[in-house]
């Protein structure tokens, strides 16, 4: 796999966005971003609105995503690329999703919008009108997707990865610095897990580092067994995308899931294990 | 640093470009080892917030064209600490 096998930079999406067959999607943890101004013929998926359940803390069920995909006027050919904000955490969230119920043909624009703001590239506020489509999707793909108890079965056997800042990881902080802090019962890490900050990952301006940079990164320095299975988590699942996607994607490791329950459900858990402070 | 009644250990400020605000633009929270905490985008009035924890804390901004500044902060819980950020403008 190569690296323009998942990633698109803003040249790339500049000479392509009014193909047919390729559809820009903007995925924001702001949800009012998009409509302040996104790339051109851009289409807009709310993280929460669209791809959560409303009642249960889970995803929308296959015909949800189906129906939501054919209102967007997505076809199962489409090329999908996605960008956001956040340096790309919730595109690569909704990336992974995608992958999630089977949509292969997807990839992530390298920087986001932070990126193709800093470039002074032009957004529009103009939003498109595409025609429905009949989407169909997969069942859910669980090999992406850790769930509560065979995360706490990985403590000591798999590779796990705490991709939250190192002061949320230690228990300093329970959400990130720009969110007030509140969420989980307690603070601290998932036991053996090893921090790996999802910003380590990428540059200043959004785009990810070289892939030998990135391998020092995850196997020399955090010490992460290449070739052993490994579950990713942060406080919701979207961070943890960020770096299920450098893992899985730019990297190629074979068994990588993403656990999206993350320290929002693992910390209010009673009776699991609970490390705080830096972790070894 | 004003007392707030959140009980929160607020940082916050403006960025100006020039002589208006820096509507364009991001602003990065750093711990006290250099690590990168959390980012938001600027807001209409070239303002960011953020919610940390007491201790030594770096701010630090990007803006178009290559602009950068950086201020190191002290937070505290119940406290807000306010900033004045100026990068320099884009040229043309």
């Amino acid at each position: 796999m190569t690296r323009s096998d998942v990633l698109v930079d803003a040249d790339w999406v500049e000479a392509h966005l009014g193909d047919p067959g390729v559809v820009l999607v903007e995925v924001d943890e702001d949800t009012s971003a998009y409509d302040k101004g996104h790339i051109a013929n851009a289409v807009k998926i709310d993280w929460k609105k669209d791809l959560q359940d409303p009642v249960r803390r889970d995803f929308v069920d296959r015909h949800g995503f189906e129906e939501l995909l054919s209102a967007r006027g997505i076809s199962n050919d489409d090329l999908v690329i996605l960008y956001g904000g956040n340096n790309n955490w919730f595109a690569a969230y909704a990336y992974w999703y995608f992958r999630l119920y089977g949509h292969a043909n997807v990839k992530l624009l390298d920087g986001g919008r932070k990126k193709w703001e800093l470039d002074s590239r032009d957004l529009v506020t103009e939003v498109p009108e595409r025609a429905r489509t009949s989407y169909k999707a997969q069942q859910q793909d669980t090999s992406l997707r850790a769930f509560r108890d065979e995360v706490v079965a990985a403590i000591g056997q798999r590779n796990l990865v705490d991709v939250r800042s190192p002061d949320e990881f230690s228990g300093k902080l329970l959400a990130p610095a720009h969110l007030p802090q509140e969420q989980a019962q307690r603070a601290g890490h998932i036991p053996t897990a090893k921090n790996v900050p999802w910003s380590k990952a990428a540059n200043d301006d959004g785009t990810f580092k070289s892939d030998d940079d990135l391998r020092k990164l995850y196997a020399d320095e955090a010490g992460l067994e290449f070739g052993k299975d490994t579950i990713a988590y942060c406080r919701i699942g979207e961070r943890s995308a960020h770096t299920w996607f450098v893992l899985h994607e730019l990297l190629g490791q074979a068994n990588v899931k993403n656990y999206d329950g993350s320290w929002t459900e693992y910390g209010s858990l009673v009776g699991v294990p609970i490390e705080l402070g830096a972790g070894r | 640093m004003t007392e707030n009644s959140s009980g929160e250990a607020i940082i916050e400020g403006t960025v100006t470009a020039g002589a208006a605000p820096a509507r364009v633009g991001y602003a990065r929270l750093l711990n006290d080892d250099g690590e990168f905490v959390a980012e938001v985008p600027l807001g209409e009035d070239g303002g960011f917030r953020f919610f940390a924890a007491p201790g030594n804390w770096t701010v630090r901004v990007l803006a178009p064209g290559g602009a950068r500044a950086e201020e190191t902060v002290t937070a505290d819980r119940g406290h807000t600490t306010t900033l004045a950020v100026s990068v320099a403008a884009p040229a043309g």
